[in-house]
């Protein structure tokens, strides 16, 4: 006897991108202006969406008997070196069931607020990948449950590194980077789950055990 | 041994021919050195590649249990040499840090590769340039990454080193801290050995 697994399909060239296609045009009929341009690049399609809407297409996207863009394969950003050019948010999703990728971006401008609505109420596996966009590019995600570096340590202030405005080698002096990374006391600012030692709850700063407390991670002292 | 009654007077003590000597003459340094050279335990910190060569080196082929490394210590409060194999980002500052203070002394570290030396190609705001802006360093194995032959010339060149210590020189052991903040280098020194070099001088993006 064998265990029914769900029937994954993997398409192939055009018929892929006709598939994006037709969710492209689906999606101009239902969000209207919130869609921007589409356009092919390396055999799969991207389509530019508003950043006010975003939440609500992807969540479509997901739900839609018609779509079924269920796996969030990546979250990132993407900063180009002409100015001119907007910051962007990049969602890569992609239909298990269909076989079909989509690659959805919003765009924003470097310069100003940044800030987007979470997916982590879609996709769970949101939560790491937007860590990381907030700790590379400082874009925040709105909603977020747990909103921190991940890379970089806690206690680092030097801006977001991937920014093209962030030198190559950091705003600080070497001496002064090395003496800023030695105090960083990495044990103060992990969970109990990245340290592995449930006595020192006690010994955290207020701030982590408030949010060991409020994730239900450890019993109300 | 045994129990030979002492000699009566004006006899001649009784020299047993049998008995081979059961002492040795030697300097206090010599033994304490030979013993000590010859036993080093590492404890490897292996962060990238290199720590891929170390692997084959202490695998059956190189196999560094003939210079005495046989115990891989993966304690520091047991260890003797620190190799940190591979590069070291700032967020790991604080750890090796934390390791080398926790290894008991007398204690040695190798630095394994460009970039656990240098930085490597890795001058950028993550990476700490060199290790011996944290902790001392004894020898410095290039390479990228090094052979085992490599690494293994490195720990004969340690050994070689530990047979010159004298245990009569007391500044040997000395922690040289120059701050409470645990820098081992003074800032100004810091800055020096961290300055850009060759390939990555044209290295700016931007600022």
């Amino acid at each position: 006897m064998t265990v029914g697994l769900p029937e994954v399909r993997s398409a192939h060239g055009d018929e892929v991108l006709q598939a994006a296609g037709d969710s492209v045009l689906a999606l101009r009929q239902r969000f209207g202006d919130s869609i921007g341009n589409a356009r092919e690049s390396s055999g799969q399609l991207w389509v530019v969406i508003a950043n006010d809407r975003a939440h609500e297409i992807l969540a479509w996207l997901r739900d839609d008997p018609g779509q079924q863009f269920n796996y969030l394969c990546d979250v990132t950003a993407v900063e180009y070196r002409d100015p001119e050019l907007p910051l962007e948010v990049v969602y890569q999703v992609r239909s298990l069931p269909r076989g079909i990728d989509l690659r959805l971006k919003i765009e924003m401008d470097p310069e100003g607020d940044l800030e987007v609505e979470s997916v982590t109420d879609l996709w769970a596996g949101a939560n790491w990948l937007e860590r990381e966009v907030y700790d590379m590019f400082g874009v925040r995600f709105r909603g977020h449950p747990d909103l921190r570096r991940i890379l970089m340590w806690n206690t680092y202030d030097e801006g977001h590194p991937l920014r093209k405005s962030f030198p190559l080698r950091g705003h600080r002096s070497r001496s002064e980077q090395t003496r800023n990374a030695l105090a960083a006391n990495p044990e103060a600012h992990y969970t109990l789950e990245e340290l592995s030692i449930v006595e020192a709850y006690h010994e955290l700063p207020a701030d982590v055990r408030e949010r060991l407390v409020r994730e239900g991670r450890v019993a109300q002292p | 041994m045994g129990l030979t009654p002492p000699p009566g007077p004006g006899e001649a003590p009784e020299y047993v021919e049998s008995m081979s000597p059961n002492w040795v003459t030697t300097r206090l340094d010599f033994l304490a050195n030979w013993a000590r050279s010859n036993s080093l335990w590492p404890m490897p910190f292996g962060t990238a590649c290199c720590a891929i060569e170390y692997m084959a080196t202490a695998a059956s082929r190189f196999d560094i249990s003939r210079f005495g490394m046989e115990r891989q210590s993966f304690s520091p409060r047991q260890a003797d040499v620190l190799i940190c194999a591979g590069r070291l980002p700032f967020k790991l500052a604080p750890v090796i840090r934390r390791i080398w203070d926790q290894m008991p002394q007398p204690k040695w570290a190798i630095s394994m590769g460009a970039c656990a030396s240098s930085g490597g190609i890795f001058d950028n705001y993550a990476m700490v340039q060199g290790i011996d802006t944290i902790i001392p360093v004894d020898v410095y194995v290039p390479g990228c990454p090094p052979r085992p032959e490599g690494l293994l010339y490195g720990i004969l060149m340690l050994q070689k080193k530990i047979q010159g210590e004298s245990i009569s020189d007391p500044s040997l052991r000395v922690e040289h801290l120059v701050g409470p903040d645990g820098l081992f280098r003074r800032p100004e020194q810091i800055d020096e050995v961290s300055e850009p070099f060759g390939n990555s001088v044209s290295q700016t993006r931007s600022g």
